[in-house]
């Protein structure tokens, strides 16, 4: 009797071990892992069905672009906050972030130095925030939230410094980045940018789910301690995911001044907040060790199509968009919390 | 020597710094002069503007010792004066003290509940703080927009005024109230064993729970608490100017606290704070906001003077510096914290 309860247990793991082991790769099976993940797709679906049904020309490609469009700077930064999240950290500074690189670009252009010079300096300026970022974490023991919250402030301080009011980009690159539309059939169209943000989906893609270095990061959120014990380099793949982050912060700013073809220092105020809500409606637990990159990017469509539906609605008022993300981020909260709870019994 | 060990000594060496310094360079800066009845002068402003702070930051030293967050606050203060105001705005008689008493009770009560609601998603449902109370920060706004139709709504009601902008004894109304409420919460936590039931449940939820602690209620009150006190501090905020901004009202104000509190040297890792340290860490904001505007400089780069502070602090405290500079006598690590209990009991 008491041998039976102590084998069953075991015997039930036994084929939940392998489902979990083989499941990512036949892309079958029932892994909790993709529960949120899925939850998350079906989110997109129903609101893609309740757009579709209530109003005429919501299920066209130029909805869907659009989308694509307008948010390809909030992909980029939620691809980057994956990685730290996943580690169990946060960022806080990638909104000033983007301002900054933002208005560092537009001054830079704005003294006549040429793009292929200033658009490496603005997302290198990223990187070294990020650096700091990390150095404050690992080195000095510094919470994240609180080595971010610095960060933030002093980004945007910085930014402030550059110039307080907007400044217009009239370099012919941006002009060039920002004005190109790639027409894909008779509705479906792209720009640049939303290229260089699906680029950097896929390359976020692989470096977490196919490389050592993405192991490490899963290995560092599931336990930093045993991740250590492993000998698994711990401290430099803590460092380096908030180098990610600021790098993935600025290239955002990049694709933001493009979009917006001015560079200015009060931009991206709140924008943190989108990404990490983007992150975790896309299934991503904020305790860290797991989530998807690709998770992350139905998120951001998501919070988008919310945007979408309340213009398309027309009577509501804009301020319904943020109820209706906190809502739909405590449904996703309380869905993750039942999971887990389930995963422990 | 050991007095340098004290966890106040940091926060306070950068006040008097910062006090010193523009002392320097307005020599009268510390002066107090009567007028009319009220004391004014540099000193006055920095109590006054650190009013709404001090309570929400005092909130949040709670929250954080719990080993919480609470990062919905700015939105509560948002919250709290669009109620307020809305109400008294349309009611018949907005000069009666009534109004403005019905005002304030229905505000608070509402802030209080959006507090519990915090404290229902950490404590029963076991969610994250730092994502609970996201929830919340993101709603929030918007539900203040909905409560005063996208306006900012303003209203003439003296009695209201008094909250933010009253005098009493020469002194500013507002910090009458915040200082109140401090001595409250410091006797509270510190002449009964609810200070001590915090900490335990900063430590370890868990095992307090196994030693009889009523953790779940605790973390409660601590998050209802916070609530209320950001409600008051958005009274204060929104009877200074008069009316209620539900998009820049108190915003950022969570980050500030945070700010203040992990500065006056409560770790964000709970089990130990310090209501002393905050009060430091919150005229250390005020001071450096105060400073930046008298130098003339524009105060939106007040960010980065604030980075600059947070940066300087939270790398003196950071434990590999702690390390290098305790580590001339050879005595062991333990016996540091030991000589501090006494001055936390008293603070």
């Amino acid at each position: 009797m008491s041998a039976d309860q102590l084998v069953t247990p075991t015997k039930s793991t036994g084929p939940g071990l392998v489902g979990r082991l083989t499941g990512p790769l036949r892309g079958g099976g029932l892994d909790r892992r993709f529960l949120p993940v899925i939850g998350t797709i079906v989110v997109l679906a129903l609101m893609f069905a309740i757009g579709g049904s209530r109003y005429e020309n919501f299920l066209s490609g130029r909805v869907v672009s659009n989308l694509f469009i307008n948010n390809a700077h909030l992909i980029v930064l939620a691809v980057g906050l994956t990685f730290v999240i996943i580690t169990g950290g946060i960022d806080l500074s990638v909104g000033a972030v983007v301002a900054l690189s933002g208005i560092m670009a537009a001054s830079l252009f704005q003294a006549g130095w040429d793009a292929p010079v200033v658009i490496p300096m603005i997302i290198l300026v990223g990187s070294v925030i990020g650096l700091v970022v990390g150095v404050m974490v690992h080195v000095f023991e510094v919470q994240p939230f609180i080595a971010t919250l610095a960060a933030m402030f002093l980004a945007r301080g910085l930014a402030y410094v550059i110039s307080l009011s907007s400044i217009t980009i009239t370099d012919p690159t941006i002009v060039w980045l920002s004005s190109t539309r790639l027409r894909i059939g008779e509705t479906w169209s792209a720009t640049p940018s939303v290229i260089i943000a699906l680029v950097v989906v896929a390359v976020g893609f692989y470096v977490l789910h196919h490389t050592r270095f993405g192991r490490t990061v899963y290995a560092i959120g599931g336990g930093e301690q045993s991740a250590q014990l492993m000998g698994l380099p711990v401290a430099r793949t803590k460092v380096l995911v908030y180098v990610i982050s600021g790098t993935c912060a600025g290239i955002g700013g990049f694709l933001f001044a493009v979009g917006s073809r001015s560079g200015y220092s009060l931009t991206g105020v709140g924008m943190e907040l989108d990404a990490i809500a983007a992150v975790v409606i896309g299934g991503t637990i904020l305790t860290g060790g797991s989530g998807f990159v690709l998770g992350s990017l139905v998120g951001v469509l998501i919070l988008g199509l919310i945007q979408t539906i309340i213009t398309f609605e027309g009577t509501l008022s804009s301020w319904w968009t943020r109820i209706v993300i906190g809502a739909l981020l405590l449904a996703f909260v309380i869905l993750q919390r039942l999971l887990v709870i389930r995963r422990r019994h | 020597m050991r007095f340098t060990r004290h966890r106040l000594f940091w926060p306070l060496v950068a006040l008097v710094a910062l006090l010193v310094a523009n002392t320097i360079n307005t020599p009268d800066f510390l002066g107090l002069r009567l007028q009319d009845g009220h004391l004014f002068g540099a000193p006055i402003d920095i109590l006054r503007n650190s009013a709404p702070l001090l309570l929400v930051a005092l909130g949040m030293t709670l929250v954080i010792a719990t080993r919480g967050i609470d990062l919905s606050v700015g939105a509560v203060v948002a919250i709290s004066g669009a109620v307020a105001l809305s109400f008294i705005g349309s009611s018949s008689d907005p000069g009666a003290l009534s109004t403005v008493l019905v005002a304030v009770g229905i505000a608070l009560a509402l802030c209080f509940v959006l507090g519990v609601w915090n404290g229902f998603l950490v404590s029963v449902l076991g969610i994250q703080p730092i994502i609970a109370t996201l929830v919340l920060m993101t709603a929030g706004r918007g539900i203040a927009m909905l409560i005063t139709e996208g306006q900012i709504t303003t209203i003439n009601s003296a009695p209201y005024r008094v909250i933010g902008g009253g005098y009493w004894i020469g002194l500013p109304v507002s910090i009458l109230i915040a200082g109140a409420i401090f001595a409250l919460v410091a006797v509270l936590t510190r002449r009964t064993a609810l200070g001590v039931l915090i900490e335990s449940v900063g430590i370890n939820p868990e095992a307090s729970r196994l030693a009889g602690v009523q953790s779940r209620s605790i973390v409660w009150t601590v998050y209802a608490l916070s609530g209320l006190f950001a409600g008051i501090a958005g009274l204060m905020i929104s009877s200074n100017v008069m009316a209620a901004d539900a998009n820049n009202a108190g915003l950022f104000i969570e980050l500030d606290a945070i700010l203040a509190v992990v500065i006056g040297g409560t770790s964000l890792a709970g089990g130990k704070f310090s209501l002393a340290g905050t009060v430091v860490g919150v005229f250390i904001i005020q001071t450096l906001t105060l400073t930046v505007t008298i130098l003339g400089i524009s105060p939106s780069i007040t960010p980065l003077f604030k980075a600059i502070v947070v940066i300087a602090v939270v790398l003196v405290q950071a434990p590999i510096v702690r390390r290098r500079m305790s580590s001339g006598p050879p005595r062991p690590t333990q016996t540091a914290p030991a000589p501090k209990t006494p001055v936390e009991v008293a603070a």
